[in-house]
């Protein structure tokens, strides 16, 4: 394997919410990658070779550059957080690409992800999903001692499986309906399955997916293309456990009462 | 300036339950006047907005990332640690704090540290009622882990991602009483400025990131919950956003800044592969439970495959210089080993620079005795992501690791209170200085960021409230407007320089950090701090003239926010070295290689220097200026640390 690679890059501009926006060619400025360097590391290269001509660097999100953040996000070629299974932009290495491949990078496209600036989108939506219910009412200070309640190993470590979800909105990205239908299961089996999650299970259920809903999100028609694209490998196993809470939900009243 | 530290007297076990008696109260009808403004969203900034908003204050909330739930806590893998006792093997609230204060080397204040162990307990409590899913037992019961410095198992963690579900409880915490419209939340703001009159902080001035603008905030009080400044190093474990800008900006609007010498570079990160590196990889601390540090005896063998050396041509020189504590010693003795082995030359992986920096960390043995089903439980995802960043398998190959920027133990100076220099302005989690001394354990820092949120300003802010009342000055007040004048006026400054300067500002970025590596890493000595205290007003002056900006300042403009981030870390950088100068001795991860012991340890002075050095503003071009908080020990006895 050589140490470096050029790339045939196309990176996705855009000014504003209100510029069209297109692909730029880049490709002068992605020659002598080191294959060792992350996707983001070989975009901030390209980006100090764009400002060194005094153009405007390509804007993208990101922070932690560890995988957990969830803040960066583009869908490349085709694939959001590119190719490499669970793994997001960050961590994805120049050393999955063959020299000379062509390389497309555009924003996570959704219409509830209104695009600010080129790879950067708006995924405040998915705080509104939160807002909605995915929280336990306990106040500071009234908790009982954490060993009161004993949650069998399976039940906490299917919680954990669930509450790893990162916030990226890859799922979105990757769903032909822009559904964060996989999104809003993780969070609502993270705590629906936890005893300190039942007194408010099917309010949260039924809040969080009519927040869901009307943030524009669509529905699940069961493509998966959520799973396959989501960096921490979430289950849509949770889409069928949300849609058992769902039916339940619809069968109870506001207190939880069978109707 | 005065330090009053305010630390009560008497009885320590009794002295956060006597103060909490002693503060004042606001009475709930009246909560729901007092505004109040937190900066930052991580375990302290959401737990403390959370917390506040649920006592009826009004909160604003702001963070510079496109959601509160992104904030670098999120990255803390290890644990958090509590004195439960679950275990029955020996831990209690005092010897959490006696662990804390000696692995501190003795630089922290006994009443702060006392208190931070006994609400430790209350953490996983409230943490558990969130439905944040610890690790459990098959009984159902949670589990434990041990962890550097700590010779029993008091760690609760899930999985490696225990900052991830810590923060996940406190935003969604956050989320419930933003949604109660208790809290405003300010996504993609920067704070930019403190607004201060007549000894009081009255508010903050922020930018817009992608607007632009630049507005006025104010509040009855201010709570900076802004997190650390590792990235003064440029390569740090950090995330890529995290700045000192908030508590710089507070610094030269009066706050003292407290020991800013005291960095902490973590033992177990992932070595750098190059010159595009743009930031470091921590792995978990826990992994030194099951991994052995080894280096080869022979530097010949640097290159060869390391399952092909056999035992005896190994050295597990951390089981061999320090029998007691092997694998598990604190953070900054287990960085200056790897540093020594690397400089004498046995270090291994490919070369950066002149040598080769990485030693390993190995499984074989761990997945030998438990099975590489379990070890794959424990830590299945850092495997991963070490494969992922380096392409070698640690089941089949030992890691490599290498120290790197990780935690900075000082910060803004506080009272007991929390409170900084600045009435009303109040300093949380990493951003303060006050619980860690001079070097932090393992799974602290989520312990001390979750405390002061959750149990600690929730008391100390309503005495300071209901004792100084209202904040007159709006957000249309001159004095406001004069602030918002002014920040605007410094980013049409940069800019101006900006468009004719020529070199990025990453460039000057890694230029500070590889000086600060050098002269003010993890060995220091005089003559080396003297030499850097010469070049850095040097950087300064050719970034204020050089440094290259595109685009405007009302958009969303990446090199804009760096250059301004940068400008600080510059300054910050030389009050560090003054500080590391000043402080003549070695302590915890302040190392002064003029004081080594014959064993090769820190040696201190506590004749000389048991004290907080708090360093105030005195202006853009005048020397900082020392005041001294002497630090007594009456619980813990003041020994020379040693973990053989």
């Amino acid at each position: 394997m050589s140490e470096t690679i050029d790339l045939k890059l196309h990176v996705w501009r855009q000014s504003g919410p209100k510029d069209k926006g297109a692909f730029a060619d880049y490709s002068k400025h992605a020659k002598g990658i080191s294959t060792h360097a992350s996707f983001l590391e070989m975009l901030d290269v390209v980006n100090e070779r764009l400002v060194a001509e005094g153009e405007a660097p390509i804007a993208f999100d990101h922070d932690c550059r560890e995988g957990i953040c969830g803040m960066c996000g583009a869908v490349i070629n085709g694939v959001p957080h590119g190719h490499r299974k669970q793994t997001t932009t960050c961590q994805l290495h120049m050393r999955e690409f063959q020299n000379n491949a062509e390389v497309y990078v555009e924003p996570f496209r959704a219409g509830s992800f209104p695009i600010i600036q080129d790879l950067v989108v708006d995924r405040s939506s998915f705080d509104t999903i939160i807002q909605a219910g995915g929280y336990v009412s306990v106040r500071t200070g009234s908790a009982p001692d954490a060993n009161e309640i004993p949650i069998p190993k399976q039940i906490s470590d299917r919680a954990m499986d669930a509450a790893q979800c990162i916030g990226c909105g890859a799922c979105v990205a990757a769903c032909p309906n822009a559904s964060a239908s996989l999104f809003l299961s993780a969070k609502l089996a993270h705590l629906n399955l936890l005893p300190q999650g039942q007194p408010e299970r099917y309010r949260r259920t039924r809040q969080m997916v009519l927040a869901h809903d009307q943030a524009g999100f669509g529905g699940c028609t069961n493509h998966r293309e959520c799973e396959a694209a989501c960096p921490k490998g979430i289950s849509t196993d949770f889409i069928a456990r949300m849609n058992r809470d769902v039916l339940v939900a619809s069968l109870t009243d506001k207190d939880g009462e069978l109707i | 300036m005065e330090l009053e530290s305010h630390c009560p007297t008497g009885d320590i076990e009794k002295r956060w339950e006597n103060h909490r008696f002693d503060l004042k109260l606001v009475n709930p009808a009246n909560k729901r006047k007092f505004d109040v403004i937190v900066v930052g969203t991580g375990l302290a900034g959401a737990s403390a907005a959370a917390t506040l908003a649920e006592l009826g204050y009004n909160v604003k909330a702001f963070c510079y990332q496109d959601s509160p739930r992104r904030a670098h806590s999120i990255a803390a893998q290890g644990g958090i640690n509590a004195a439960k006792n679950y275990q029955n093997d020996g831990d209690s609230v005092y010897r959490l704090f006696y662990d804390t204060v000696k692995g501190g080397d003795f630089r922290s204040r006994e009443s702060n540290v006392y208190r931070l162990a006994q609400v430790s307990v209350s953490i996983i409590d409230q943490a558990v009622s969130q439905g944040v899913p610890f690790a459990r037992e098959y009984g159902g019961l949670l589990d434990n882990r041990s962890f550097g410095g700590a010779q029993v198992s008091r760690t609760f963690y899930a999985r490696g991602q225990t900052g991830q579900q810590l923060l996940l409880g406190a935003y969604s915490a956050l989320a419930k009483m933003i949604a109660a419209g208790k809290v405003a939340m300010y996504n993609r703001h920067e704070m930019l400025d403190l607004i201060v009159e007549d000894e009081r902080a009255r508010g903050i001035v922020t930018r817009d990131l992608v607007s632009g603008k630049i507005e006025a905030f104010t509040a009855d009080a201010v709570c900076l919950c802004t997190g650390g400044y590792g990235n003064v190093f440029y390569l740090s474990t950090n995330a890529k956003g995290c700045n000192v800008t908030g508590s710089w900006r507070a610094h030269k609007r009066g706050a003292a800044f407290a020991n800013p010498c005291y960095t902490q570079i973590h033992p177990t990160c992932i070595p750098p592969a190059g010159e595009y590196q743009s930031k470091l990889t921590l792995m978990s601390e826990s992994l030194r439970n099951d991994g052995r540090v080894w280096v080869p005896k022979d530097p010949a063998n640097a290159a060869k495959d390391p399952r092909s050396l056999s035992e005896k041509d190994r050295d597990y020189y951390l089981e061999r210089i320090y029998p007691a504590f092997g694998n598990l010693v604190p953070r900054d003795i287990a960085s200056r080993a790897a540093k020594r082995m690397c400089d004498d030359g046995l270090g291994v992986g490919p070369v950066v620079g002149d040598k080769r920096r990485g030693v390993y960390l190995d499984f074989a043995d761990a997945i030998k005795r438990e099975g590489k089903a379990r070890i794959e439980e424990k830590y299945g995802n850092l495997f991963e992501m070490y494969q992922r960043i380096t392409g070698d398998d640690p089941y089949e190959t030992p890691m490599r690791i290498y120290p790197a920027s990780h935690y900075t133990m000082g910060g803004l100076w506080v009272d007991y209170d929390l409170m900084s220099t600045i009435p009303g302005m109040f300093v949380l989690g990493e951003a303060n200085f006050s619980d860690h001394g001079a070097n932090r354990l393992g799974a602290s820092a989520l312990m001390q960021g979750l405390a002061d949120g959750y149990f600690v300003i929730s008391y100390t802010l309503g005495n300071y409230l209901a004792k100084k009342g209202k904040n007159d000055v709006g957000a249309d007040s001159k004095l406001a407007k004069k602030a918002v004048k002014e920040v605007e006026k410094k980013i049409a400054d940069l800019i101006e320089i900006g468009q004719k300067g020529s070199t990025h500002p990453d460039e000057f970025h890694r230029r500070l950090g590889t000086l600060m590596y050098d002269k003010c890493g993890m060995g220091r000595n005089a003559e080396g701090l003297k030499e850097a205290l010469e070049e850095i007003p040097k950087l300064r002056e050719e970034f204020w003239s050089d440094v290259q900006i595109v685009g405007s300042g009302t958009e969303l403009n990446s090199l804009l926010e760096k250059a301004g981030r940068i400008a600080d870390f510059i300054e910050l950088a030389e009050l560090m070295c003054h500080d590391a100068l000043d402080r003549d001795e070695s302590c915890g991860a302040h190392f002064r290689e003029e004081h080594v012991r014959e064993d090769g340890e820190a040696k201190r002075d506590d004749e000389n220097f048991a004290y907080v050095a708090a360093w105030e503003h005195t202006g853009d071009h005048g020397a900082p200026k020392l005041h001294k908080e002497p630090l007594e020990f009456e619980y813990v006895k003041l020994s020379q640390r040693s973990y053989k």
